[in-house]
């Protein structure tokens, strides 16, 4: 089986080679300029970091001839740069990274985008999200905490989490229609500010990424109480005495049957080329295997899918079916659409 | 250039100016007033809604405006906003910047600028061709060299550069 | 305590190796070029360069990085002082009598008080940093969105009523900044307002844009009027201005303290060095005997905002060590690139990374003084600028602007917005319409609104969530003292007049 695939592996390069010499400029695509790398957020948030490190690995790897540059364009909660990747048709050196509000963003606002406007290349990992508390509070498990709020009156408990009709608040509505008790949700600017509003107190809970709130945890000043993805993290680095990503229990298995992760994938314009495409597939490969992407994936807890092609074209159009569902039900969606 | 046109001693009346703002501000209240009315001005079960703050804010502005404009009305009818010879100095810059401005969108922003600072070194300025040409080309290349190779921070480009390869 | 001197000691000897040192004053100079251009932010600036710091050492990453941002501090006065062009959002401040003095021939004497000043700020906050760290990041963990509305209302009530203009104008034009600050994505509920379906209008109008066309457009619209010269332009050089204004500065001494705690404090809660600048200026022009002549050209004027700007920026560093919360957008992008170098800013990275946090601190103190001695010395450079004709400096200018508002968010329409302004800035100053009120409503006016929008939802609608606690009501107290300022010292005037009379 294993020769016959090296076999078949050898057909296909010696036709590649054959097809390349006959049609060069077809065969292989290079960016002959600067890719511009637009992230459709402000400086400093998740999906900006994942931007600039990428930069950072592909410039210190070599691994592209030219230059990436990162372009924040974060206006009307990412719309600003879906809008500018949507209309640079047929433009091979420019790339979007994605956050949630790929799907969120038009639907809440009524901006016209939709990922079908743009060409998927990879889906690079998948942001997880944990359920935190502050650690001075009583609540142990995600078990006694649900127990908490479903005895107390509606609103009572307070949410934090990243804006406003993005995903935070997307949990926060589901977490909210599994135990049938209303929370308030009140929206930060970013990440790290809800963390921190979390360790002082401000609010009761929030549903962070790992990598915001994971030095809070390590100097014990939040306590997490449960993922919410359909298996336990396979990270076993030691973070808080014992207690490492792995030992926080999904939150499915908790009794809270909510599930969410967040896509961090790559976009490019509409109407590029099949090889323009398979270029940046195959250079976020090769970033896969690079130590500092290991790293930043153990620090940040990532889920670490990695899809192409029509695999990510599939689940990127169940991901948008669900998060319309999601977001009818919330009564999140703009009155225009 | 101590030659200025400062006699004319004519030009539009500081009254008609400050009525003029003052219908501005009163359009750009009521304008706020209709946004903010779209968008829901209430005060909702948890606090205000979108438009509430920006509603009474164009409340006030449309308000302030009316009193401006009595106040205008008042104004000496004398009294000159500026001369006319002045007001021609103040177009010299404004409509080259603006025709700068609407040049850029189409024609990326260096091309527009070595035009623009060479119009003005030898229209306003009457420099020589060399110095001129020197200052006019060496500005924007000082700024492609800084934002673009160092600091990696594209700027608007047209069809020239697209041509040269930049 | 006294751990923290043997830390210290230890970073200085990682901090002055003769590579950082070299690394500091490139850091310097570059954040100098950054602060120049205006739109191109500190934030910019090291988010730009973070992915070339990757195969340096953690602790020569963020010397390199911190320094372009004390860089970008001290730069943002020079365009000020010469163009009235603010470099940065929190050199607004310090146009109002920077820039006066230029024109009358003082350039040089500005621009030194005003670095002296970024200094002074910066090294006081830095040793408020070495004593009383954890203190300190206990005290801003307490910051919840009521407190910071409160802050935000001070750092308002102690700017505002303080323009000569008619009391409508003033009103008019603070009210237009709100409402251009409200246009955009509304953070709270997450709709659209006031774009009316434009998409240019989805980022909301930036503060730097509006300044660099109010005040940059605007001047050069003004000056052409007056005839086609810059009034600086018989500013004599003289080297030896730098050393001619330090002799006056410490007659100062009671404005660059008051501006130094205010500026710690607004950098710790975080709201920032804008505010800070701004609330500095205000309380300055206030308390000041020669309060009257501010905007005029007094050097008092230059520098409490500068004080208090850099104070705020340097302390702004602090919550995001201790706390991992940043207390300025360049922060935040200091703290990503913390994260990428494999350090996790936060309650432990005081006790686990000791050697970068104390090599970080005394790369502060070092970076600071290279910092000030650079700068200085490029004083009478740039004071010569002014000599350089108007008609090569004005289309010049013009460009600088231009590029500037498109970094701001590689936005082309923001280049339209900034000439728009720029005539809107030449027609207010014309009619008498004071520009600084709808300046400060900008920077302010959204994250005032978010922080009270925020407090609301959590009190479940309650105004009273504002007095709920005493350290908000305090600052709600001191707050309202500072908004009817005017009419308490006019009251006390009353009074006493009648007596010596």
């Amino acid at each position: 089986m294993k020769n016959l695939h090296a076999l078949g592996l050898g057909t296909l390069t010696a036709l590649g080679l054959a097809a390349m010499s006959m049609v060069p400029a077809a065969a292989e695509w290079k960016p002959t300029k600067p890719v511009e790398f637009i992230v459709p957020a402000g400086t400093g948030g998740g999906a900006d970091q994942m931007a600039r490190t990428l930069q950072g690995i592909i410039a210190k790897h070599e691994l592209m001839p030219t230059q990436l540059i990162v372009i924040n364009k974060s206006g009307g909660a990412g719309g600003e740069g879906f809008l500018d990747v949507k209309n640079s048709k047929a433009n091979p050196h420019k790339i979007v990274i994605t956050l949630s509000n790929l799907f969120t963003t038009p639907l809440a606002t009524g901006i016209p985008f939709n990922w079908k406007d743009m060409t998927p290349v990879a889906m690079l990992a998948l942001d997880e999200f944990i359920l935190w508390v502050n650690a001075q509070e009583p609540y142990k498990t995600a078990q006694e905490y649900e127990a908490a709020i479903k005895a107390a009156p509606d609103g009572t408990f307070k949410m934090g989490g990243t804006g406003s009709k993005q995903e935070d608040q997307i949990i926060t509505v589901a977490v909210e229609k599994a135990l049938g008790k209303k929370m308030t949700y009140i929206p930060y600017k970013g990440g790290g500010e809800v963390a921190v509003q979390l360790v002082g107190g401000h609010v009761n809970s929030t549903v962070n990424n790992p990598i915001e709130a994971v030095s809070q945890w390590r100097g014990d000043k939040v306590r997490p109480l449960c993922v919410f993805d359909s298996k336990p993290l396979p990270y076993t680095d030691k973070i808080l005495g014992d207690l490492s990503w792995s030992s926080v229990p999904t939150c499915k298995s908790a009794g809270l049957d909510v599930e969410y992760v967040m896509l961090r994938g790559i976009f490019m314009p509409p109407g590029v080329s099949e090889e323009q495409v398979a270029y940046f597939v195959d250079l976020f490969k090769k970033v896969r295997e690079t130590p500092e992407w290991k790293q930043l994936m153990k620090d940040g807890a990532f889920n670490q899918t990695f899809m192409a092609g029509a695999e990510f074209k599939d689940w990127l159009t169940k991901a948008e079916a669900t998060h319309k569902g999601l977001m009818q039900e919330a009564g999140f969606i703009a009155a225009a659409n | 250039m101590s030659e200025l046109p400062h006699g004319a001693g004519t030009g539009p009346s500081q009254r008609s100016a400050e009525i003029g703002v003052a219908l501005l501000t009163l359009a750009f209240g009521l304008i706020v007033v209709y946004g903010s009315y779209i968008v829901g001005f209430g005060w909702g079960a948890d606090g205000p809604q979108a438009g509430f703050f920006p509603f009474y804010v164009g409340l006030i502005i449309a308000g302030c405006s009316l009193i401006n404009l009595v106040s205008g009305l008042r104004e000496d009818a004398r009294e000159l906003f500026t001369e006319w010879g002045q007001l021609n100095q103040v177009l010299k810059v404004l409509v080259p910047t603006t025709i700068y401005v609407a040049l850029v969108p189409f024609l990326g922003i260096y091309l527009p600028s070595v035009l623009l600072i060479a119009l003005f070194m030898k229209w306003l300025g009457n420099y020589n061709w060399a110095t001129t040409l020197a200052v006019a080309f060496g500005v924007p290349a000082f700024f492609y060299v800084t934002l673009e190779r160092w600091f990696l921070i594209p700027l608007p480009k047209g069809p020239i550069e697209a041509m040269l390869g930049l | 305590m006294l751990e923290n001197f043997t830390y210290l000691y230890h970073g200085f000897g990682i901090a002055a190796d003769p590579f950082n040192i070299l690394l500091m004053a490139v850091g310097i100079l570059l954040g100098v070029i950054i602060g120049v251009l205006p739109g191109l932010g500190g934030a910019n600036g090291v988010a730009i360069l973070l992915p070339l710091t990757f195969s340096m050492s953690p602790t020569s990453a963020i010397i390199l990085l911190t320094c372009i941002y004390w860089g970008a501090l001290f730069g943002g006065a020079i365009t000020s002082v010469l163009f009235n062009i603010p470099g940065e959002p929190w050199s607004v401040a310090t146009t109002f009598d920077g820039h006066p003095m230029a024109r009358s021939g003082r350039a040089g004497e500005a621009l030194t008080a005003a670095f002296t000043s970024s200094f002074v700020g910066a090294f006081v906050a830095i040793v408020m940093i070495t004593m009383i760290a954890p203190l300190v990041a206990q005290f801003a963990l307490r910051f919840g969105p009521a407190e910071k509305f409160a802050v935000y209302f001070l750092a308002f009530a102690s700017f505002v009523g303080m323009s000569k203009e008619a009391p409508s104008k003033t009103i008019v034009s603070m009210m237009i900044g709100f409402a251009l600050a409200a246009v955009g994505l509304d953070m709270v509920t997450g709709q659209l307002r006031l774009t009316f379906g434009f998409e240019e209008l989805l980022n909301g109008f930036d503060f730097l844009i509006a300044v660099i066309g109010l005040f940059g457009i605007g001047e050069i619209l003004l000056t052409m009027e007056e005839g086609l010269e810059f009034r600086g332009k018989a500013a004599k050089i003289d080297a030896k201005v730098v050393w001619h204004t330090w002799k006056t500065l410490p007659k100062y001494w009671m404005t660059s303290i008051r501006s130094c705690i205010i500026g710690c404090w607004m950098g710790i809660t975080p709201a920032g060095a804008t505010p800070a600048s701004f609330m500095a200026y205000g309380i300055a022009k206030r308390v000041s005997k020669n309060g009257k002549n501010f905007g005029n050209g007094e050097i008092e004027g230059v520098i409490a905002p500068e004080t208090a700007a850099h104070a705020a920026g340097t302390s702004a560093m602090l919550p995001m060590l201790a706390l991992g919360v940043p207390g300025s957008p360049t922060a935040a992008v200091l703290l990503g690139g913390l994260l990428i170098w494999g350090l996790q800013p936060g309650p432990m990275l005081f006790v686990e990374q000791a050697e970068f946090v104390w090599g970080l601190i005394a790369s502060m103190y070092l970076g600071n003084i290279v910092g000030l001695i650079l700068v200085l010395t490029t004083v009478p450079l740039f004071a010569s600028i002014l000599r350089i004709p108007f008609s090569i400096i004005a289309p010049v200018i013009l460009v600088i602007c231009a590029i500037g508002a498109y970094t701001v968010n590689n936005n082309v329409f923001d280049v339209v917005m900034m000439l728009v302004f720029g005539v809107i800035g030449y027609v207010m100053k014309k009619t008498n319409y004071p520009l600084a009120p709808l300046v400060l409503a900008i920077v302010l006016g959204d994250a005032a609104e978010e922080a009270f929008r925020q407090s609301l939802l959590a009190s479940g609608g309650a105004i009273s969530v504002f007095w709920s606690n005493p350290l908000v009501s305090s600052i709600m107290g001191l707050g309202l003292v500072a908004g009817l300022w005017p009419l308490i010292s006019n009251l006390f005037s009353r009074l006493r007049t009648p007596q010596p009379a």
